[in-house]
């Protein structure tokens, strides 16, 4: 057997697997936001018309669609940096010297990492319970009035950006911490000796080392983050007065509620499109931040 | 084996009137699916997508004309024709008519559910009312008289998310719900706008507050401890307040027809119907089943495991539903209803209706503004329908 | 700040950050083991007055959770073994299979990764129906049969092997596939570790493909079950959080046992890629 042929076998299942189930429906998907498919075309393929960009279009047009988008872009906004800083925070106390029960402390700051989504997000949803939650009780034992969490549109969003930071901050946490371990120590030495207060060694050895990890993370943590579907659909159902819902969650009404297939998926080229532009800004302001760095593919 | 989907707690009590049809039928295998009445809509759909529907299913009678335009249904006229069990004189007329499709019949009627009010008997003689509201004036007189908020009291539960309470509302009005044959939207009628203004000042009051069912929790035993008053809901409530609450409280809490604009309003025509679905191939079992359960007697026990209604004015006369007090509302809203506009996208129409109204409650819009939002959504939603409806008529003129 | 505060201080956060992370889990096991009812109350109980078993009972007798958890084994072990040879083959080609344009096939998939994974689902459920596989096993698992991700990572590790020795089987006449079995496969033991426990994480935790593809309750997996049980059973917090126990339990087992290849895995795969 020679080393082509080999080769191509090894990959035949995988490339199969990648392109009958991810790359034609991909393009399908782009045929299909041009149509107006919809449940009487499902019933009727004579129902079916040619719509060309009216989708998007439309999807220009409407308030929910713009709002969506506000919503999805207010998590990815907020929650990224705060889970990101969660993540380094922990990962900075993990790798301290002075941290002790290292195995324990990772192990338990990890575990929400492994939960399942809908699990999790089922106890959030009885833990800030505005009547019954600990969450509310707990304040009011300081004073505090209790708050509609998952209630109020002005809170449901920040409720859930608090449950996201949670559940997600332990997996970043992992890779930072490699990222550390991987600094040079005679680095942080020399800055002792010559009298760099712990913030200073922060700001000028830790994050310019950990720059390219923080750039990796940044871009796979925007993308996850915009991504954002479970956590509405199982926590607030898109509310209240839609202030949950988010441009997948839209993508999901629009397609496998309504039915309304060409729409769903120019909602999901749109989304594509969008997350695309985001991750190439990043790449860019990277790349003029630092000239010398190279990101290895 | 045959499949059958039921939604909500019909499911539970099935279980328990299978066993009799199975001894009778040995050669019937019936597969019973218990799903979430909140996804019901969304199960249906997908399953038709699909291709993945079950043989038979509970089908809310407002979605028959989506199932029907999507010809996912077999026609039943013929079955009714040769059964001596289904008698169509015997089922209220409304609610057969909900049934019945530009001519054809679609489905049977299995149980009816028309929203009344639940009530608490014992709040209302304290705060001096003998009897429980028929206009929407004396309703609004009770609700500001039995609400306290600062005590955590309401006059009513109403649910931001449920399109069904506001909907009674707007059936009461001479206004349709719907233009032109179902091809515009008429939110902006004054009919509709005065229902809006009712529902809407209800929370502006404080006599409900605004929340989802989501974060009602269990309103059984918030009724049962007097933070609601009135509830409006449907017919297996009955069930759900008897299995829930104390047998202490049970003579606390009564049911009434609903109130109207002027005088005692009109409720909804709704239900479940029992249908079969085209590409079913058990369509013989299907139906004997549908005639098992529409048996006068099989209904009355049916209503007494979960509290539901029977279409058959026969299964009236006998059982525990002939004395029953908390029933006896119902029997009187059901010869006052009204059905939903018979459009397939009427069920979207209805959820961007009510997320309209659930920002004029929050005082996002006013009035005028949610109607005219909620015709943009609705004419927009009926686009195409508006399109096969010139489609159709011009197709026979052109093959002429 | 003298060390002996900034140990404290450091421990200590340590401390409160495990208890966040810890504090919704060890309160949905407590709750599960409630009475109904129990939960709400105020104060909220933190502990069941009298520890029962009744709502698993009620799970698995009349909620048919008991079907759930074993549609997620099947379905996530299905996933991972099928996926981890494929992955496995695709990786190693990659990485040490000589062949025309293979860095241009690679450098393409790697850009497919920024098509979200979102955007096909809509004519893959399509493609399904027509071949009949919309409410079965088989379309959860197979769109899951393969991943970039999963080809990335072998070939990351598979590229530190020494082509010397697949070169000497080559000599001593050893197939392609052999060399693949006996040579290879043994190498890459760690990475498989690793890549099998995150697929089977990832398989048993997926949410939106499932929940789209599967339409009877049948075919659920534990996080579809879970999801359509909330939107009935909203109000009974004890079932729910048994519920939440039995979808979190497995997972949370397999990686206590597993952690050391899992997080070392994780960690090693981040400094190379």
């Amino acid at each position: 057997m020679n080393a082509p042929r080999a080769a191509w076998l090894f990959l035949a299942p995988a490339l199969l697997v990648l392109g009958i189930f991810f790359l034609l429906p991909v393009i399908g998907a782009l045929g299909l936001s041009l149509t107006d498919y919809d449940l009487y075309a499902l019933a009727d393929i004579h129902n079916l018309r040619f719509v060309a960009l009216h989708n998007y279009l439309a999807l220009l047009q409407r308030p929910l669609f713009w709002s969506a988008l506000g919503h999805t872009v207010y998590f990815v906004a907020v929650g990224v940096p705060l889970s990101m800083l969660t993540s380094l925070g922990a990962a900075l106390l993990l790798n301290s010297p002075l941290a002790r029960c290292k195995p324990f402390f990772r192990t338990a700051l990890f575990a929400p990492v492994v939960t399942t989504v809908v699990a999790v997000a089922v106890i959030w949803r009885y833990l800030f319970n505005t009547k019954y939650g600990i969450a509310n009780f707990v304040l009011g034992q300081l004073g505090i009035h209790p708050i509609d969490w998952l209630g109020d549109p002005h809170w449901a969003m920040p409720t859930i950006i608090l449950f996201a930071v949670w559940k997600n901050f332990g997996y970043n946490m992992i890779i930072f911490l490699a990222g550390l371990q991987a600094i040079p120590p005679e680095l942080y030495e020399a800055a002792r000796i010559d009298g760099a207060s712990a913030w200073r060694q922060l700001r000028h050895i830790t994050v310019p080392m950990l720059g390219p990890t923080l750039l990796m993370v940044g871009i796979l943590t925007v993308s996850g983050y915009f991504q954002l579907f479970a956590e509405p659909y199982v926590m607030t159902e898109g509310g209240p007065l839609q202030s949950t819902t988010s441009v997948l969650y839209l993508m999901y009404d629009e397609g496998f509620k309504w039915w309304n297939l060409g729409s769903a998926s120019a909602v999901a080229f749109l989304l594509f499109l969008i997350m695309f532009a985001v991750t190439a800004v990043m790449l860019k302001l990277a790349r003029c931040g630092e000239p010398r760095e190279q990101e290895p593919a | 084996m045959l499949t059958f989907w039921t939604f909500g707690p019909e499911g539970e009590v099935m279980q328990q009137l299978l066993p009799e049809f199975e001894r009778a039928h040995p050669d019937i295998h019936i597969k019973l699916q218990q799903l979430p009445l909140s996804a019901a809509h969304q199960k249906l759909l997908t399953a038709f997508a699909g291709g993945s529907t079950p043989d038979m299913t509970q089908l809310g009678n407002t979605w028959i004309p989506e199932m029907v335009a999507l010809q996912a249904l077999e026609p039943l006229q013929s079955y009714v024709d040769h059964s001596r069990v289904v008698q169509p004189d015997d089922y209220f007329a409304s609610i057969w008519a909900t049934n019945v499709i530009d001519g054809t019949l679609y489905g049977v009627p299995w149980y009816v559910d028309t929203r009344l009010l639940f009530y608490r008997s014992d709040l209302l003689k304290k705060a001096g009312f003998d009897a429980p509201p028929t206009t929407w004036a004396q309703w609004r007189r009770m609700l500001a008289a039995l609400s306290d908020p600062a005590q955590h009291r309401y006059g009513i539960l109403l649910p931001t998310n449920e399109y069904q309470q506001l909907m009674s509302l707007a059936l009461q009005q001479p206004d349709p719900l719907l233009r032109d044959g179902g091809r515009y939207g008429n939110f902006e009628s004054a009919g509709f706008k005065r229902a809006l203004r009712f529902y809407v000042d209800t929370f502006r009051l404080h006599q409900a507050p605004a929340i989802t069912n989501v974060e009602a929790g269990n309103p059984w035993s918030e009724f049962g401890r007097g933070v609601y008053a009135f509830y409006l809901s449907g017919p297996w409530n009955i069930g759900e307040f008897r299995a829930r609450l104390p047998a202490s409280e049970q003579a606390d809490w009564s049911t009434a027809p609903l109130p109207g604009p002027d005088s005692a309003g009109i409720g909804v025509a709704g239900g479940s119907s029992l249908v079969i679905f085209r590409a079913s191939k058990h369509k013989a079992a299907a139906w004997a089943l549908i005639e098992y359960l529409s048996q006068p007697k099989v209904q009355q026990r049916f209503y007494g495991l979960v509290g539901d209604m029977p279409p058959r004015r026969s299964s009236w006369e006998g059982g525990a539903l002939r004395d029953d007090p908390k029933a006896r509302a119902f029997r009187e809203q059901l010869e006052h209803v009204r059905p939903t506009p018979a459009v397939p996208e009427w069920e979207r129409i209805a959820n961007a209706m009510q997320l309209q109204a659930a920002r004029a409650v929050a005082g996002e819009l006013t009035i005028d503004q949610a109607a005219a939002e909620m015709d943009r959504q609705a004419d927009h939603i009926l686009e195409k329908r508006r399109w096969m409806l010139d489609h159709a008529a011009r197709a026979p003129q052109a093959a002429r | 700040m003298n060390p002996r505060t900034a140990k404290l201080l450091i421990n200590g956060l340590l401390l409160g950050a495990s208890a966040a992370a810890l504090f919704p889990l060890l309160w949905m096991l407590s709750v599960s083991l409630m009475h109904p009812g129990e939960a709400g109350a105020l104060p909220p109980p933190l502990w069941p007055a009298h520890a029962t078993l009744h709502n698993y009972r009620e799970l698995f007798l009349r909620a048919g959770m008991g079907r759930y958890l074993l549609n997620s084994l099947a379905v996530s072990t299905a996933i991972t073994a099928l996926s981890l040879a494929f992955n496995l083959m695709a990786g190693y080609a990659f990485a040490k299979l000589r062949f025309a344009g293979r860095e241009r096939l690679f450098r393409a998939l790697l850009g497919a990764l920024v098509i979200p994974a979102q955007v096909a689902m809509l004519p893959l459920f399509l493609l399904l129906k027509t071949v009949g596989l919309v409410d079965s096993y088989a379309g959860v698992i197979m769109p899951a049969m393969a991943t970039v991700f999963g080809i990335f990572l072998v070939r990351q590790y598979a590229r530190s092997m020494p082509d010397e020795l697949l070169e000497a089987a080559r000599i001593d006449g050893a197939g392609e596939w052999r060399i693949f079995v006996q040579i290879v496969l043994p190498l890459m033991k760690p990475i498989m570790v690793t890549l099998a426990i995150y697929t089977f994480l990832t398989a048993w935790n997926d949410f939106m493909w499932p929940l789209i593809v599967l339409t009877g309750q049948d075919h659920y997996t534990l996080p579809i079950g879970l999801a359509s049980l909330a939107r009935e059973h909203a109000q009974d917090t004890e079932l729910m959080m048994a519920g939440s126990v039995v979808t979190v339990l497995p997972v949370l087992a397999l990686f206590l046992l597993l952690q050391r290849y899992y997080l070392d895995g994780l960690m090693l795969g981040s400094v190379k890629g």
